[in-house]
């Protein structure tokens, strides 16, 4: 397991290392790396300055060394719009994203598996038609169109919801979140079921076909003839085995989550990073950009490596076979 | 030879077995109707929107039904700057076709190339090949578009270019597939005896069996493309302000929608819903009729 786990940790950094230079070479390459690093209003004899300072004027490998020194330091330089080190301003927008994030994974948990498992015990009845109709929507409507639509609805026509920010927060160590608070709550409603439609309908179709294939095997009709009550045979048996795939995916979505956060938040004007990103493309504030790259790429890898981990201690088999 | 009278073609068939379904019908009937829009937008558009000659501001953010003061009917109602919407959505189905259609075509073009060079030739290239394919498709698409706007900028094409490095791997993964199994027959044998150049094997004799389940994903790339680029403009990261695509339409609505003006968001949306439904009802046809394990 140790070995296992040192092995994985160390492509991991592979692949870190790997991003770095593509994220650089994007941006110092095919980019003007002048006009990245330098604030557009500098003028002429500020940029030549700055070219010598920034070490623009040496070899791009050596370039690169000091990108890495700097960026293993934490430093990936300064938000020319904000003034602050990019890197913290991320920092400060990402317990909004990873709040809204969190919980659309739980909506789409706590939705999906309950009726992915009436789908899949009663594929034939008109509950389950209408939850597996329902789920090709989850997938093909594109999601700011569904945001837009949920602000048309809930907060212009029927005022029950409030449309975009973050409401009123609550600081819990240092941080402030939204949902300790009534109307953070109430603010977090429609970006949150907006973020989890379409995992739900992942959720949900990976459920069903997870009890339609598990029902008929022989292990569930022994545990049926033991007398085992169906709510048992379902919630013990059918359930673990299942769980696995499901555990995998909603490790994995939760990655492109936060990735798709940036549709979300700018619909519904939700302070995280999703929304950082696209002001600062749209303002072309690159030490942030970079950043946001960064750090995103960084979280990635991450999360494959701990859906791994959860894999490894849900199914025995795999772990068996990382000991040989 | 004259063929037996009750033989059909394989064409009649297809088309038999695809009629099956009345949605995907349906679904082929609105594709078309799309298609047709959009092809002929500027005989078909009541106003020219691009055309500022045409517009009066006057006639900003009229209500669905209303008339301009020289008589003409907006069905849609018209958006700030005055234009028509409908005509606005003709032309933006024009445009976001042409992207969707076009960056999928380019991405299968390559993707399924590389899947077939991978399959065929085996060994270190499909390693690369496919590692490729796997990093690719382990970040999420919109992510893998936001990196390459941000570091290249808005515009067409590099919206096109986004999307293309967005969508080869998945067609990669499929012609690799569908070649691995096609490259064991005879008559791939049959062609390396008669020593037919590697591009005439590859292009003209492994391509045209692996095309089926090429043809499926790829109705169903050209729905995530057109569904991606409408999502890329409508954060501002696409198409320009001068050639709107659905998604920019969208983008531009939703200020107003807060003040109960929907239909500026509310209608490009609907045409960009029913576009995308109905390609994929198609793609879902297609690819029951065309596996041949459903084969009945």
């Amino acid at each position: 397991m140790t070995s296992w786990l040192l092995r994985r940790l160390i492509q991991a950094l592979f692949v870190v290392l790997a991003m770095t230079v593509i994220v650089f070479l994007g941006v110092n390459v095919i980019g003007n790396p002048v006009d990245i690093l330098i604030s557009p209003q500098a003028d002429q004899a500020e940029r030549a300055r700055a070219i010598i300072a920034l070490g623009l004027d040496r070899p791009i490998w050596e370039q690169y060394a000091t990108f890495l020194w700097n960026a293993v330091q934490g430093d990936l330089g300064k938000s020319f719009v904000f003034n602050e080190p990019a890197l913290r301003l991320i920092a400060s927008r990402m317990p909004a994203t990873i709040e809204l994030a969190v919980t659309a994974v739980l909506l789409s948990i706590v939705l999906g598996i309950p009726l992915g498992l009436y789908a899949g015990l009663r594929p034939n009845s008109t509950g389950g038609r209408l939850i597996m109709a329902g789920s090709i929507f989850g997938f093909s409507l594109p999601s700011f169109w569904v945001g837009l639509m949920l602000i048309m609805v809930f907060a212009v026509q029927l005022g029950w919801l409030p449309s975009t920010g973050r409401g009123q927060t609550e600081t819990l160590f240092g941080i402030p979140w939204s949902f300790l608070t009534r109307d953070g709550l109430a603010h977090m409603v429609m970006p949150a079921t907006n973020l989890a439609l379409g995992n739900i309908a992942l959720v949900l179709r990976l459920t069903r076909a997870g009890v339609r294939e598990t029902l008929p095997l022989d292990y569930i009709k022994f545990a049926r003839a033991k007398g085992l009550s169906p709510a048992r045979v379902l919630a013990v048996h059918v359930m673990k085995n299942i769980l696995i795939p499901i555990v995998t995916v909603i490790g994995l979505e939760f990655g492109s989550i936060i990735a798709f956060a940036v549709v979300t938040e700018s619909v519904f004007a939700w302070p995280g990073m999703g929304k950082l990103i696209i002001d600062s493309i749209n303002v072309l504030d690159r030490p942030v950009i970079v950043a946001y790259l960064m750090m995103i790429v960084f979280l990635f890898i991450a999360i494959n490596l701990i859906v791994d981990l959860l894999y490894t201690v849900l199914d025995p088999r795999v772990r068996l076979e990382t000991r040989e | 030879m004259p063929r037996p009278m009750n033989e059909e073609t394989p064409f009649a068939r297809f088309r038999a077995e695809f009629a099956e379904s009345a949605l995907a019908v349906l679904g082929l009937v609105v594709v078309l109707i799309v298609a047709t829009l959009a092809l002929l937008a500027p005989l078909l558009a009541p106003q020219n929107p691009y055309d500022l000659a045409q517009l009066d501001i006057m006639d900003g953010r009229l209500a669905p039904g209303s008339t301009s003061a020289d008589g003409l009917t907006f069905w849609l109602g018209t958006d700030d700057q005055g234009r028509d919407m409908l005509s606005g959505i003709i032309y933006g189905l024009r445009i976001s076709l042409g992207v969707g259609i076009g960056s999928a075509a380019i991405a299968g073009i390559i993707g399924a190339s590389l899947g077939l060079a991978a399959a065929y030739f085996g060994g270190r290239i499909e390693t690369a090949i496919m590692r490729l394919v796997d990093l690719q498709l382990s970040f999420p698409a919109i992510l893998v578009a936001l990196m390459i706007l941000a570091v290249l900028g808005k515009g067409v094409l590099n919206v096109m270019l986004a999307i293309t490095l967005v969508e080869w791997a998945r067609y990669a993964r499929t012609a690799r597939g569908a070649a691995l199994v096609e490259r064991r027959r005879e008559y791939i044998e049959a062609a390396e005896c008669l020593a037919l150049p590697r591009w005439r094997l590859l292009f003209r004799h492994l391509l045209p069996n692996c095309m089926p389940p090429l043809i499926v994903i790829g109705t169903i790339q050209i729905a995530r493309a057109i569904t991606l680029e409408a999502t890329l403009s409508f954060l501002g990261l696409g198409v320009p302000i001068t050639e709107p695509s659905l998604g920019l339409l969208i983008a531009n609505g939703y200020q107003y929608m807060l003040s109960g003006k929907y239909w500026i968001s509310f209608y490009p949306g609907i045409a960009l819903l029913l576009t995308i439904v109905s390609i994929n009802l198609v793609g879902d046809q297609l690819r029951d009729v065309l596996n041949p394990r459903l084969r009945r």
